[in-house]
Order: C-alpha cells, then sequence, then structure tokens
C-alpha cells in the first residue's frame, strides 16, 4: 500500500512540475517529509545529496533514493513510476495532437507567471539545503565557489562532486589516522 | 534496428549524463541531431521547447518525444527506460556501499563536503534561470517575491504556487 501511496505522491508531482527536475525538490519535500512525515528533514537532504552526485536525471535519482529510504527496492520503483509517467502521457499526447503549443499567446503568459515561480522554487530549497550544511568559517566557501564556477565560467559540476568525494576520502584517511 | 539505437543512445546518455536537464537535452541533441539525423536542428528546438512547456523531468519529455517520433508508444517507452536504466543499476551499488556504511568515515566525510558542493549548485541553477524571458515584467519580480516568501517561511503547497502563478500570467497578459 505504502509503494502504491508513493507512486501516487511522485505522479502529482510529475503532472505539476516546471522547469526541470530541480523544481521538483520543493514538491518532493512538501509531499514526503511535511505532509507525510515518511523522512525526516536529515534524510531528505542526503537523498538530495546522493541524487545529485550520481549520473543519469536527478528527477528519476532523487524518486529512487527517496522511495528506497521508504519502502525499499519497491518503493523506488513506485516513486520512480510516479515521477517518470505523467511526462511519458502527457508529451505522448501532446506529440500527438498538437501541433504548435508554444505558438499560443496564452500557453506563452502562463508560463510567464510560472517561470519566475520555478526560480523560486528551486532557490528555497538550495537555501535550505545549505543551512542543513551546518557551514563553518572553513567550509562556507565551498557552496560560494561551486555556485559562482558554475553560472560565470561553466565549469561543469562533476568536477566538484568529484573533487568534493576525494577531499571526503583524504578527510577520512586523516581522521582515521589521528585516532 | 530503431529500437536498438533508441536503447543503446538512451542508456549512454543516462549512464554518462550529469548536471541536471540542460546538460542532458545538450547530450540528446549530439546524438539524436549530429549522430543518427533523426531530427535537423530545428525540429531539436521546437523538441525542447515542448519538454519544457509540458509538466515533467526536461531530458524525460525529451526522451519520449525523440522516441515517440522514432517508434510510436513502444519507441517511446524503450526511450524513457533506457534513460532511467543506468541510474536503477547505480542504485544498486550506492545502496551496497552507501546505507550499509552509513557511520563509517569513508562515507560520512566525503558527504560532509558532498552537501554544500550540491547546494551551491541548486543555487546556480535558479541563478542561471534568471534572463529576460523568466523576468519579463512587474508581475515576474512579484510572483519571485511572493514565492519564495510563501513557501519559505509558510511552507505553502510548490504545486499550488505553481498554479496559482500560471493564472495570475494568464490574467496579466488578458489586461495588458
Amino acid at each position: 500500500m505504502l509503494v502504491l501511496k508513493l507512486f501516487w505522491e511522485f505522479f502529482k508531482i510529475g503532472a505539476f512540475t516546471f522547469g526541470g527536475g530541480y523544481a521538483m525538490i520543493s514538491m518532493v519535500k512538501t509531499a514526503l517529509v511535511d505532509k507525510r512525515k515518511w523522512l525526516n528533514e536529515d534524510e531528505f537532504w542526503e537523498c538530495i545529496t546522493l541524487a545529485q552526485s550520481l549520473p543519469g536525471v536527478f528527477a528519476i535519482n532523487m524518486a529512487l533514493y527517496t522511495g528506497f529510504k521508504i519502502s525499499g527496492k519497491s518503493g523506488s520503483f513506485g516513486a520512480m513510476a510516479g515521477a517518470a509517467l505523467p511526462s511519458m502521457i502527457i508529451i505522448v499526447l501532446v506529440a500527438s495532437f498538437i501541433q504548435n503549443i508554444n505558438g499560443l499567446k496564452t500557453v506563452k503568459d502562463i508560463f510567464a507567471g510560472i517561470r519566475p515561480c520555478v526560480i523560486a522554487l528551486i532557490l528555497v530549497p538550495g537555501l535550505t539545503m545549505l543551512k542543513k550544511a551546518k557551514l563553518d568559517r572553513r567550509t562556507f566557501w565551498i557552496p560560494v565557489l561551486a555556485c559562482l564556477a558554475v553560472c560565470l565560467l561553466g565549469i561543469s559540476p562533476m568536477y566538484f562532486i568529484i573533487a568534493a568525494i576525494i577531499g571526503g576520502i583524504i578527510w577520512a584517511k586523516i581522521v582515521i589516522r589521528k585516532s | 534496428m530503431v529500437f536498438l539505437q533508441l536503447f543503446w543512445v538512451f542508456f549512454k546518455i543516462g549512464l554518462f549524463g550529469f548536471g541536471g536537464g540542460y546538460t542532458m537535452v545538450s547530450m540528446i541533441r549530439m546524438e539524436v541531431v549530429d549522430t543518427y539525423g533523426w531530427m535537423t536542428a530545428g525540429e531539436y528546438a521546437d523538441l525542447l521547447a515542448l519538454s519544457q512547456m509540458t509538466p515533467g523531468p526536461i531530458s524525460i519529455n525529451a526522451a519520449t518525444f525523440v522516441g515517440f517520433t522514432q517508434g510510436g508508444i513502444l519507441g517511446s517507452l524503450i526511450a524513457t527506460l533506457s534513460l532511467c536504466l543506468p541510474s536503477v543499476i547505480l542504485m544498486s551499488f550506492v545502496i551496497a556501499l552507501f546505507f550499509k556504511h552509513k557511520e563509517s568515515p569513508y562515507v560520512k566525510k566525503p558527504m560532509a563536503l558532498m552537501t554544500p558542493v550540491v547546494a551551491g549548485l541548486i543555487i546556480s541553477a535558479a541563478v542561471m534561470m534568471c534572463d529576460k524571458e523568466s523576468f519579463t515584467s512587474v508581475l515576474s519580480f512579484v510572483i519571485f517575491g511572493v514565492t519564495v516568501v510563501a513557501h519559505y517561511f509558510f511552507k505553502v503547497n510548490p504545486i499550488l504556487l505553481i498554479v496559482l502563478s500560471g493564472i495570475a500570467g494568464w490574467l496579466w497578459g488578458i489586461y495588458n
């Protein structure tokens, strides 16, 4: 039953995600953490970190890891199916029936309203996650540097993830040696 | 044959694609337009606009669309499933490594560094979307401000905020 509920939560989210997978973060948090209380905040941000650090579609990774945390392997498949299905249904319908959706003025107007909302919905979880990362004087520059390098220099985010993993392993080695 | 090609193209993208929908979309373009010639650059631009305008993750939308044009419903299923498959395979490794050794410093320390990096990357995604196309009028700034406050401080449901923003944009269009 939990699998079905997971499927349904992600299905609803998938049907209302505009502007890509990052826009899903707020919705998934609202549904799974705030409303259903299936995950606590820490578990949720852990899933987001994993989802972003691995290759593949971010939204699918996010569904897989939160689904797994909540209800194991079957949960992850239920969540993934829910996240992908609305897209597939809508695209197949649109591709079959509508020739030029972006030529319609009403569609343009509606998206003019949705776009700034989506940016805000991506920004808010980014800020919440910063708070969760418990930054101090030694670490506050990490997100700043990552953000600037990607925005201004167009460096692939992948290098930052790899650097964080290698840095973390070295850090762990030092900690273990000391103890 | 086309089904095998669809599988291979999207499996590769699912395996090596990284950094959110927009990076993947350019990888899909390379394969679909340059390598296989399934579409012209213009057709792909239309597809992209459509993928952004319809709900759902952009790369899933693009994969479904390409698959559908090349091989109907079955093609769209194969393209989308192949895009997701690498994530599913990787997950079993990550679960074995990560969830079983959660307390190990070799998991904890990298995670402690990855979290601020990912936060920075998510914020960068928001920053990069701030262009003239997204902020077209006073209304855009109002919607942006109201959404931040409503979602951050009052935890208003994002789906509701999206629906309301769409309605606001529609009404604004009518009266301007």
